[in-house]
């Protein structure tokens, strides 16, 4: 992640780093590894020793469930791809089950369960990826015989903390999506009373998943959230106001179709139905795969999958963002450019406004066929 | 009398699978495959836009990331005849093909492995050793007893901490694993640079797709990420030469460490060339299209079906024979449950008449399971990397029948060995080296393409509903990493009618039909031993040959393999 400050010149432990050593982590990947995670959570360079102490031998039970899922968080955690993150990551944690690794299966990988709940009670950091269905008794989704509900309530219930992983666990998702068939529901939803946190995304970024954790360890408790569940340091700002092709949005110049003059030439894909102006996730910032692109510079828009029901309200997805708030919707891309960049950065700029897009009918309007 | 046991969760998968299988005198009699998780997105497909449909099919699944939305937006150029520009065809291919080339490595290092790979015998053996048997498989530089010793320490420091991680209660040193210390400590030391290998060359996604997995850069007639020399925001000479970088680390590891591993532990395990043979019929739609048509004729790899294991005769595939049965699965039909529905017609209307959770076991005589059956002529069908290659092998294929044959020959086994869990397993792996190599040259005709000034990416001449019939309906294709792969839409006035998947899992875990007739995974498991019922270690490796999924999850927590063998310290 180019975009990261070099690591600082902070002494950390010697002991700490031959222990490292040790384990054939070279301390060059490990202060690397201390000095990335501190900026992801855009904390200053004078954390590091703290962090570095904080992943230090505390390996944290994990307990990883799958449930209405497509398993894409899983294999972006795979993805988490600095040199040597993934070996670092195994020592962060200790996953005691996660279905889709273990090499135990049937009744020795429920029994695994089992035995990490009795003997970590309270201490272990549960998972979810995946909805919840209700309907039916919840009967749509099984795991050795019992239902996603019953097993995440007793698992979520008892854990020190829960994240959900994904949109599908962060609000329900794809299985949520009109008419929602199994009454999926997201992971707070079904166990409200537990402490949950939100990494939505389609799938969700891994680096955020890695600093969420290490927070959790530096600093005993979950980062700051905001009104939906999610962290700040991830989730604080809109891609519209980060993206690489802001530039062009404010000078008016768009992409009108793919493979066209503008699109090659990486101008605003507004027009093409991009839904970074109400998307609130750092893709821009940390892009993906080792930083190697994010859709956007891909030429794709974005759909907005960190935000709860976007396959309703962001669909379809190559309209354009029907209305911006103050103005006379459709017409008024160019406008909004060209003509109203100090209005419409006021605009995009509020929080607050977000919300109003994402309530809006407008969008309900602009379907080609309306839901139930 | 014989013995009944529930596998539930099959691990090391993608999604939620159950195995019932009946026991008698230490093999499998009669087995059952259940699913048990349904989110119904087909449903929530209908009245949508279907330029948007790729985007919700492909959360099919994120292992078998890319696939459905090749298959969706395939169904939707055919119902709306686009014909797409020469440069989609070619990112395409590259982007199936590493698809292919990466899952397939995933699966047989970081799934499949474990079954046969006791990995708590690696600190038994001798680096020296373990050097001079990899010296004599391949000449991949990362072979000195050093390098092994490095491992092996790696691995023993790991020992002391005593916790288990996911490598808790596992079968190792059961009777039924046979490689040598040193092979399984070769094994060892190659997991962990496939765990590495795998992270880079899927890179080759986020630069033709944006991210991986979900890769958004597909589109309803092309694809969305330009082509333009002139420009840093577009696959450019640049972007070629980091490309054709990692299609190059991607081919030499699949030559120089996969291969010689796959028939190095496959020289083995023999007897698994007599056991898994499952129902002998294989369907492929082929794919790969190899010129600018995309005709069916020009595929890389080709369509067609066999059945009955006769190789000498390959039918022509034609979809129209394809029907779905839901006897047994937890699914009604308007017209009875005695009925196959073709997809164009296929309905999608749950209905759980199981035991209510928690349950022990399932009521097989009934309806058992959330997939479909899918037939072909009213046959159960295997698809996937075997029915590819039997399918290429015998229609001519010349590459696909000297690397079968290099393959069978150094084993020393006949044709026959192919209708086997070990066959399935190695045409895997014949597979991914044939697609290794030939993504190098749809790589150098996108350059090509780029030189001569060949920029388009799209096509949007049907692009506006506007320009769509009132009703169309067209077929989707692709060979996924895991087989056959079909998407059916029907589109009414600019909006999704109807839309149906049958997906390769479908075809091989699915349940009985009208007939009584044993999906793909239940006929392979007829005949499976099972040495300790529960310690279900075969009916794992049967049922992993076929890949049901998930592969590339596994490396998440095992970076470096440590607390696999913390299981022997406890």
């Amino acid at each position: 992640m180019p975009q990261h400050s070099p690591p600082q010149e902070q002494p950390l432990d010697e002991k700490l780093l031959q222990r490292w050593e040790a384990r054939g982590v070279s301390r060059r990947d490990f202060i690397k590894f201390c000095a990335t995670l501190t900026a992801t959570l855009a904390l200053p360079a004078s954390f590091i020793p703290q962090i570095a102490e904080a992943i230090e031998d505390k390996r944290l039970p994990v307990i990883w469930m799958e449930f209405q899922g497509c398993t894409g968080d899983t294999e972006a955690l795979l993805r988490a791809n600095q040199p040597t993150v993934a070996e670092i990551v195994l020592d962060l944690l200790t996953l005691e089950y996660h279905e889709t690794i273990m090499a135990a299966a049937g009744h020795q990988a429920e029994e695994a369960k089992s035995q990490a709940l009795e003997k970590y009670k309270g201490k272990y950091l549960a998972v979810v990826e995946g909805s919840i269905p209700t309907a039916d008794g919840g009967v749509y989704c099984t795991v050795g015989g019992d239902s996603a509900l019953n097993i995440v309530r007793k698992i979520c219930g008892n854990a020190a903390a829960t994240i959900a992983v994904g949109n599908c666990a962060a609000f329900g998702g794809l299985p949520a999506a009109a008419p929602n068939p199994t009454g999926a529901i997201s992971v707070k939803d079904a166990v409200p009373q537990a402490t949950v946190l939100n990494l939505p995304g389609c799938p969700l970024n891994a680096d955020n998943l890695t600093a969420t954790i290490v927070h959790f360890l530096t600093f005993n408790q979950l980062p700051a959230t905001d009104g939906l569940g999610r962290p700040l340091f991830a989730y604080g700002k809109r891609i519209h106001d980060n993206c690489e092709r802001r530039a062009h949005f404010d000078a008016g110049q768009y992409a009108e179709a793919f493979g066209d003059a503008g699109h090659r030439q990486g101008y605003c894909l507004y027009k093409l139905g991009c839904k970074g102006p109400e998307t609130f996730h750092n893709c821009p910032t940390i892009r993906y795969n080792e930083g190697v692109s994010w859709p956007v510079m891909a030429g794709h828009g974005c759909i907005g999958c960190a935000e709860p029901g976007f396959w309703d309200t962001m669909s379809p997805f190559y309209r354009r963002l029907p209305q911006v708030p103050g103005f006379p919707v459709e017409a008024t891309a160019d406008k909004i450019g060209v003509g109203l960049v100090a209005a419409t950065a006021v605009a995009f700029g509020a929080h607050a406004v977000g919300s109003a897009f994402r309530k809006g009918d407008a969008m309900e309007s602009d379907k080609v066929i309306k839901e139930d | 009398m014989g013995k009944r046991i529930a596998v539930d969760p099959i691990t090391r998968i993608e999604g939620h699978l159950r195995i019932e299988a009946q026991i008698e005198g230490g093999k499998i009699v009669d087995a059952w495959s259940s699913s048990t998780a349904f989110r119904g997105i087909e449903t929530i497909l209908k009245g949508r836009d279907p330029r948007d449909a790729h985007h919700f099919t492909q959360r099919f699944c994120g292992v078998c990331t890319t696939v459905h939305s090749m298959a969706s937006i395939r169904c939707v150029e055919d119902a709306l005849k686009i014909q797409i520009p020469d440069n989609a065809r070619l990112i395409r291919n590259l982007v199936m093909a590493i698809q292919n080339v990466q899952d397939h490595v995933i699966h047989f290092y970081h799934l499949h492995a474990l079954d046969w790979v006791d990995i708590t015998s690696a600190l038994k053996a001798d680096p020296a050793a373990t050097a001079k048997l990899a010296q004599s498989l391949s000449d991949w530089p990362k072979s000195s007893a050093t390098y092994f010793k490095g491992v092996q320490d790696r691995i023993a420091a790991f020992v002391g901490t005593g916790r288990l991680g996911p490598f808790a209660n596992a079968y190792w040193g059961h009777s039924a694993y046979r490689l040598p210390a040193e092979a399984n400590l070769m094994a060892v030391a190659h997991y962990l640079e496939a765990l590495e290998w795998q992270k880079d060359v899927i890179r080759i996604h986020a630069i033709l797709g944006s991210k991986n997995p979900h890769p958004q850069t597909f589109l309803v007639g092309g694809m969305s990420i330009p082509v333009d020399p002139d420009s840093q925001n577009a696959i450019n000479a640049d972007k070629i030469a980091f490309i054709g970088k990692l299609l190059k680390k991607a081919k030499l590891f699949v030559e120089k460490v996969y291969i010689p591993d796959l028939l190095a532990v496959a020289s083995f395990y023999k007897a698994w060339a007599g056991i898994g043979a499952g129902v002998g019929n294989f369907l492929c739609y082929g794919d790969f299209p190899m010129d600018e048509s995309g005709r069916v004729e020009s595929f890389y790899l080709p369509r067609g079906v066999i059945m009955g294991k006769d190789l000498a005769n390959v039918m022509p595939m034609d979809e129209a024979k394809i029907t779905e049965y839901v006897t047994h699965s937890w699914y009604r039909y308007g017209s009875g449950d005695k009925v196959g529905l073709h997809p164009y017609d296929g309905e999608t209307a749950h209905a759980y008449n199981g035991p209510k959770p928690p349950y022990d076991f399932l009521d097989t005589d009934g309806k058992y399971s959330w997939v479909k059956a899918p037939r072909y002529l009213d046959q159960p069908m295997e698809v996937g990397p075997l029915a590819r290659m039997v399918v290429a092998f015998s229609s001519g294929h010349a590459e696909v029948q000297a690397t079968v044959k290099m393959v069978l020959d150094r084993l020393g086994v006949g044709p026959e060995a192919l209708f086997s869990t070990l066959g399935r397993t190695a045409a895997r792996g014949i597979e991914t080296l044939l697609l290794a190599q030939k993504s190098e040259l749809w790589l150098q005709q996108l350059a090509d393409n780029m030189g001569r000034g060949i920029l388009a990416v799209h096509n949007g001449d049907k692009w506006d509903p506007a320009t769509w019939p009132k009703e169309a309906r067209g077929f989707g294709y692709h060979e996924a990493p895991r087989g056959a792969l079909g998407h059916w839409i029907r589109i009414e006035s600019g909006a999704i009618g109807n839309f149906q998947a049958v997906v390769p899992s479908t075809w091989n875990a699915g349940p009985r039909d009208a007939a009584g007739q044993r999906g793909p995974y239940e006929e392979a498991l007829i005949g499976t031993p099972v040495a300790v019922s529960d310690q279900p270690l075969e009916i794992l490796r049967t049922i992993h040959s076929f890949d049901p999924c998930l592969a590339c999850a596994v490396h998440v927590l095992d970076g470096r393999g440590t607390e696999i063998v913390q299981v022997k310290a406890l």
